[in-house]
């Protein structure tokens, strides 16, 4: 038991996941290795999108290893901080775009 | 930037330091030829003899981050003599290798240079100049563009990224400018137009320690970043993963980098990038005349041959040997492997 939460272990242990439900496991990995495979998006822009989904969803795993991905696949530090902008931008759109049900409901209570 | 460790006496200019890192740092993991040999290959022997690599010395006008070769412009200890290049001439001719592959340092450098050009197109052969572009701007190699256009040398020249950021993080501040004015110089006698006599190709390397992006995916996006923020054109990209060896080994010691690094070459591990390998289609000369699988091993000392060098070369006895292999040799067969002609798998 860890006196922590994440750790850098955790990623390259992470198929051990398996153990407690392996069917699912197996299923949930081959699903995963063919979602990134090139198909009508490149394995390039797959795994830029998943380095902008990581900084959305928050995963320091993920993080770490999608930026070393998208490294390996050619893509450079420039493009990748516009991706996490996307993610960013994104994310504070979906934000303030909640601002509109705010506005209306202003609108209806306030004089 | 950086200094030779040469300079500094830094312990890891000994080759015996450095594999003794490279050692420790796979301590526990199945040796290069295990992976061979579990990959079907009993033996890396040698496929037919196409490339004459010759390593005409260290000294270099720059002194790049990631070198192998630990060159740099205090790097005049180790230079080619006349007759060791007359001795690989000889020895050239006593094989049917089409490709004399001239590297360094900056082979531009050495007073020798343009004699081996000569004498090699003379006999017929592809030569290929590895360039790192800013040697042509130096007002003592004023007019050599031309002259390697004239004589239909290919350039290979090394430049990381299309960016400047990039670019001056491993070749030093300025490199990026330097680059871009050369090979408008390149293009403007001629070479990268899809001329097969003008051949310029890039070579990038990774800035940092992971693997190099599979070439065929980038070479497209290159072409269009350099024609559109330059005007600049060029024929092929060449990308080659980082060795663990000299300069790159010290940055990734110092970084804490070694140990993943060594893990992430040896976890990609890709057999269908062996056969390709560079040290089985290569022979590599050093400056003092040593005999050597590849460019790698001379900077480690693993001598191929024996007691055989450039003097006393025996093509039927090299064809004979087994390559020498240790650690660092993960860096040719990893992800979509690497070779001085790029990808192989």
């Amino acid at each position: 038991m860890s006196d922590h939460y994440y750790s850098p272990d955790h990623l390259k242990a992470f198929g051990t996941i398996s153990e407690g439900a392996p069917e699912l496991g197996k299923k949930f990995f081959e699903y995963y290795s063919a979602v990134f495979a090139a198909g009508a998006l490149t394995e390039r822009e797959k795994a830029l999108i998943a380095l902008a989904v990581a900084h959305t969803v928050q995963c320091p795993y993920c993080i770490d290893a999608y930026t070393t991905e998208c490294l390996q696949k050619g893509s450079d530090v420039e493009q990748m901080t516009e991706a996490v902008h996307v993610a960013c931008a994104i994310r504070g759109g979906a934000s303030l775009v909640h601002g509109m049900q705010m506005k209306e409901h202003a609108e209806k209570v306030g004089m | 930037m950086t200094s030779t460790l040469s300079s500094r006496r830094a312990p890891l200019a000994n080759p015996i330091e450095q594999l003794a890192a490279l050692a420790a740092s796979t301590a526990g993991r199945p040796s290069f030829d295990e992976t061979l040999r579990g990959a079907g290959w009993p033996a890396l022997t040698p496929a037919t003899l196409e490339i004459f690599q010759i390593n005409l010395g260290k000294l270099c006008n720059m002194t790049c981050r990631h070198c192998h070769v630990d060159a740099g412009p205090d790097r005049s200890d180790a230079m080619m003599t006349r007759a060791t290049v007359d001795a690989c001439l000889r020895a050239l001719d006593q094989t049917a290798a089409y490709t004399v592959d001239i590297t360094g340092g900056a082979p531009e450098l050495h007073p020798e240079f343009r004699y081996l050009v000569e004498e090699s197109r003379g006999r017929g052969k592809h030569v290929i100049d590895r360039c790192n572009l800013s040697v042509l701007l130096l007002a003592r190699n004023a007019g050599l563009a031309e002259w390697l256009a004239d004589r239909e040398v290919e350039i290979v020249a090394s430049l990381p990224h299309y960016r400047q950021r990039n670019t001056d993080a491993q070749r030093g501040d300025g490199a990026f400018e330097k680059s871009i004015e050369a090979l408008k110089l390149l293009n403007s006698v001629g070479y990268g137009q899809a001329n097969p006599r003008r051949v310029l190709s890039l070579m990038t390397n990774p800035t940092g320690a992971f693997l190099a992006a599979p070439q065929s995916s980038i070479e497209g996006e290159w072409k269009t970043a350099l024609q559109r923020d330059f005007g600049i054109t060029f024929d092929r990209l060449l990308a080659l993963n980082n060795m663990p060896i000299s300069r790159f080994l010290e940055w990734l010691i110092e970084t804490d980098n070694l140990d993943s690094y060594m893990s992430r070459l040896i976890d990609a591990f890709n057999p269908g990038a062996v056969s390709g390998v560079m040290c089985r289609n290569t022979i590599s000369v050093s400056w003092d005349g040593r005999l050597f699988d590849c460019d790698f091993n001379q900077m480690l000392d693993l001598d191929a041959a024996g007691a055989m060098t450039i003097e006393t070369f025996d093509f039927a006895q090299w064809q004979k040997r087994s390559v020498v292999t240790r650690s660092h040799c993960f860096g040719c067969t990893a992800g979509a492997g690497s070779s001085c002609g790029g990808s192989t798998a």
